[in-house]
């Protein structure tokens, strides 16, 4: 999977918790799921629980603990379908 | 961890304490009953004279039962009661039924998922006719 494709999946992903839209259209590797998207931490458990859905993975606490921006989270998914 | 250990770690305290008693609990699900006295404070307002169990109330009710025992149960010995912490996430709830002052009401929750310290429960809500008062989902966190 290109990293484009895995963007692109995620973003589909995050969208329905984006309280910040104008965040969503200006998303950018540094983009903070809490800070710059006004995701809130419950719904940011529901990104993981479908991001790990949509890439078959499974994210433990550490995973879940670095993904906050779009940047970490993409290296983490990169990380668990490498050891897949 | 038993029934009434369960209730003493609760963090709430008269007059927002919600529940009586816990029928039964595992990690998949609880059942619990709390009855409404007759002069809970929110019935001097809710309605004028024509007191009336508030649909935030029963969703409380729903919450504290459903959602927070079943989290005290689940991390057991973790929960320290100086510190636990709970904030309630999202609730979708449907009423069928009012319940009136002194009424007891029966709440089952089954676990749908518990993740990363986040909760999420299919409750329901029954009162001593067995009848369906309130259904819906209820998530939060442990904080």
């Amino acid at each position: 999977m290109t990293k484009e494709e895995l963007l692109s999946k995620l973003k589909t992903i995050i969208e329905p918790y984006v309280q910040n839209q104008e965040g969503l259209q200006n998303m950018s590797e540094d983009t903070n799921f809490i800070e710059d998207l006004e995701i809130n931490s419950a719904n940011l458990v529901d990104v993981i629980l479908d991001v790990e859905d949509e890439f078959g993975i499974e994210i433990d606490n550490d995973g879940m603990d670095k993904m906050l921006t779009v940047k970490a989270s993409i290296e983490v998914i990169q990380d668990k379908l490498a050891a897949k | 961890m038993t029934k009434e250990q369960i209730i003493e770690k609760l963090p709430y305290e008269t007059p927002f304490l919600f529940v009586d008693e816990i029928i039964e609990v595992d990690e998949d699900g609880i059942k619990g009953s709390y009855t409404l006295k007759p002069d809970e404070y929110f019935y001097q307002g809710h309605f004028k004279d024509h007191p009336i169990t508030p649909g935030v109330i029963l969703t409380e009710i729903m919450a504290q039962i459903g959602l927070v025992c079943l989290g005290i149960f689940t991390l057991k010995e973790q929960i320290d009661k100086n510190t636990i912490g709970v904030a309630m996430s999202s609730t979708t709830i449907n009423f069928y039924k009012s319940v009136l002052p002194g009424e007891k009401v029966l709440v089952k929750s089954e676990k749908e998922y518990f993740r990363f310290n986040k909760l999420k429960c299919k409750v329901e809500m029954f009162n001593e006719e067995q009848k369906l008062i309130a259904k819906g989902e209820i998530a939060g966190m442990i904080v």
